[in-house]
């Protein structure tokens, strides 16, 4: 078979939903998520569901892709009688840049480049996830004081991301302070990021091997003043919204989603931990060193957007709460593994000796080798499982590099989420399920 | 949920489901792999998801054309692609990675959207960027190219810069 094949196969009448009248009822029980919660051999009956057939009027309406509550360039393809959804399909791909592509045409020294681009609210999280697995490739270990810097900047950038989450999900929901407020607050984090990393966003900051530079001086005032300031906000945003009667009335009971559909539908982050599970990697498959920090995972009950939103204000909490230990069980010691194969020698050297010229330009134009293999790593980044897949055949780049973006993969549980509420609440799910195209699309 | 870390009770090992058509082998890092015959694909998902596997954590394909003498285990013929499946054990906290050799004359597996459904998107994108078909999946259509595109990026013979760039005046790519 060849591409031709392939693609004739498929390229008629894409991405169309069908007349309603030619829905069979298979594709139905797919939508309504009923053949995915049932066991297996049970098979749903069209009808026993809530929906009608035939003579009824629906009208299909695109949301996005330059729709301001998509929060980028996503494309919701909705089913709708009079104001309540009823079938509903996410259109992706606008942002499709070939980030793996990409990736295995750069070197392990310049893929935290690449992979920091993909998620541009928790850049750190993305290169976290590349530079473990090289690492786990290169089988090197990591100096401990590398270890707690990471974990710090990570949680920093839960930090940012959420309540840049906040912002932008007030704002969909009519709370503009709200949004002036989120901004407010993540400034201060990015101002920390700036001072350590250099940039703002796109860090290129956890690298393989270890950290690119260590801590600026006067660090843990920084960041102590952020991890006392930010509860203080919380409590605040608390007064705001948490107990307003708008935004409860606009959130409660919307978008509901139940704890086995979010497994199903492979589901993580606040929209799985909102429904009930307890499921987050930091406590479930401890990685850096989070089994030895105090922290608890947010957990919700009713798995509606104000769960989503309630457990993602008290995970800015518990970060703040990380990010203090953080401070105080700082070790000492070097940010970056002394391995002469990945690590560049420092920069005083490079003036008196020619060797470690020679040595540092290697490492920066031609990279260095990985041993051939595959691993898979996983982080909980803000938004979900992120996961790199990193397959090396020896050489120094990449022959494959798979980014399991959580995005990506939450994007699918908004059909089931959207389904049967009204439009003016799909704003407010769409939010709540915080996707980024960047990563969606990579 | 389950808090017990240390023992995977319950949880069919690799070592269980080895037999005919299934070998395993650990990955690197203590990862545990298992090599899966196509014809028996379908089948050892299932009973992954029977003995605790709630979760399919991720779906994603290679394309092995430049890298075919890569080390597999005995009894594994190579091909030049490979499914790979990432399960989640979340009452056991636990994880099993499947390798599937694709051929690459006929590219086809057996969908696991009624055992996963959440694999959807990851199908699609395994479609899109490699051209491996999955029967039975429900929307078996691009997901991040445009839909009248040609070819399968990712695979290792399209190479990059073949395709000018889409300005609006530009002349497209056929």
């Amino acid at each position: 078979m060849n591409d031709e094949d392939l693609v004739a196969e498929t390229s008629e009448g894409l991405q169309e939903m069908q007349d309603r009248e030619e829905t069979s009822p298979e594709e139905l029980t797919i939508e309504e998520g009923g053949a995915l919660l049932l066991p297996e051999g049970l098979v749903v009956d069209p009808a026993d569901m809530d929906v009608e057939f035939g003579d009824d009027e629906t009208m299909i309406i695109n949301m996005g892709p330059q729709h301001p509550s998509t929060h980028g360039v996503l494309r919701i393809m909705m089913e709708l009688e009079g104001e309540t959804v009823l079938r509903s399909k996410p259109v992706i791909g606008y942002l499709h840049t070939g980030m793996e592509k990409t990736g295995e045409g750069l070197t392990y020294v310049q893929g935290s480049t690449n992979v920091t681009r993909m998620d541009y609210l928790s850049p750190l999280s993305n290169e976290l996830v590349l530079s473990l697995a090289v690492e786990e490739l290169l089988g090197i270990e990591i100096p401990p004081r590398a270890t707690w810097i990471r974990m710090l900047m990570v949680e920093l950038n839960r930090i940012s991301s959420h309540v840049l989450w906040m912002a932008t999900n007030g704002m969909d929901l009519a709370s503009t302070s709200m949004m002036i407020y989120g901004f407010r607050e993540r400034e201060m984090v990015l101002t920390f990021f700036e001072k350590t990393t250099g940039l703002r966003m796109n860090h290129d900051y956890i690298r393989p091997g270890g950290v690119a530079a260590d801590l600026p001086d006067g660090w843990e005032d920084d960041v102590t003043a952020i991890a006392d300031t930010i509860p203080g906000r919380l409590d605040e945003y608390d007064e705001m919204l948490t107990g307003q009667p708008i935004f409860k009335q606009r959130t409660e009971g919307v978008g509901l989603i139940s704890p086995e559909l979010a497994v199903a539908m492979s589901a993580t982050g606040p929209i799985l931990r909102a429904s009930g599970v307890a499921w987050d990697l930091r406590r479930a498959m401890p990685y850096l060193a989070y089994d030895e920090v105090d922290f608890d995972v947010i957990v919700g009950t009713v798995g509606d957007t104000y769960d989503r939103y309630a457990v993602r204000l008290n995970e800015i909490r518990e970060s703040c709460k990380i990010v203090r230990q953080c401070v105080e069980m700082m070790p000492r010691g070097d940010y970056r593994a002394q391995d002469k194969k990945v690590t560049p020698p420092p920069r005083a050297r490079i003036d008196e000796s020619m060797e470690a010229l020679i040595h540092h330009f290697k490492i920066f134009t031609r990279g260095f080798e990985v041993p051939p293999g595959e691993v898979y790593t996983a982080v909980e980044s803000p938004r979900g499982e992120l996961g790199c897949y990193l397959v090396s055949d020896g050489s120094n780049k990449p022959y494959r590099m798979h980014i399991r973006a959580p995005s990506f993969v939450n994007l699918q549980s908004l059909p089931p989420l959207l389904r049967g509420g009204m439009i003016a609440d799909a704003i407010a799910v769409i939010s709540s399920v915080d996707p980024v195209m960047g990563e969606v699309d990579r | 949920m389950a808090t017990d870390v240390t023992s995977g009770a319950g949880v069919a090992s690799a070592a269980d489901l080895a037999g005919e058509g299934v070998v395993a082998s650990a990955g690197a890092g203590g990862q545990e792999v298992l090599h899966v015959a196509p014809g028996r694909y379908l089948e050892v998902v299932g009973a992954l998801r029977e003995s605790g596997y709630e979760m399919c954590a991720d779906l994603c394909a290679v394309d092995y054309l430049r890298h075919l003498e890569r080390p597999l285990p005995e009894g594994t013929a190579a091909e030049r692609f490979e499914i790979v499946v990432n399960l989640v054990s979340l009452q056991h906290r636990r994880r099993v990675r499947l390798r599937v050799q694709v051929p690459e004359d006929d590219p086809v597996l057996p969908t696991l959207f009624n055992l996963y459904p959440g694999t959807e998107n990851m199908e699609r994108e395994a479609f899109d960027m490699f051209g491996i078909r999955f029967e039975g999946h429900p929307d078996l259509t691009r997901i991040l190219m445009p839909d009248d595109w040609e070819g399968h990026p990712l695979r290792k013979d399209y190479s990059v810069g073949r395709v000018p760039v889409q300005f609006k005046e530009a002349p497209g790519p056929r």
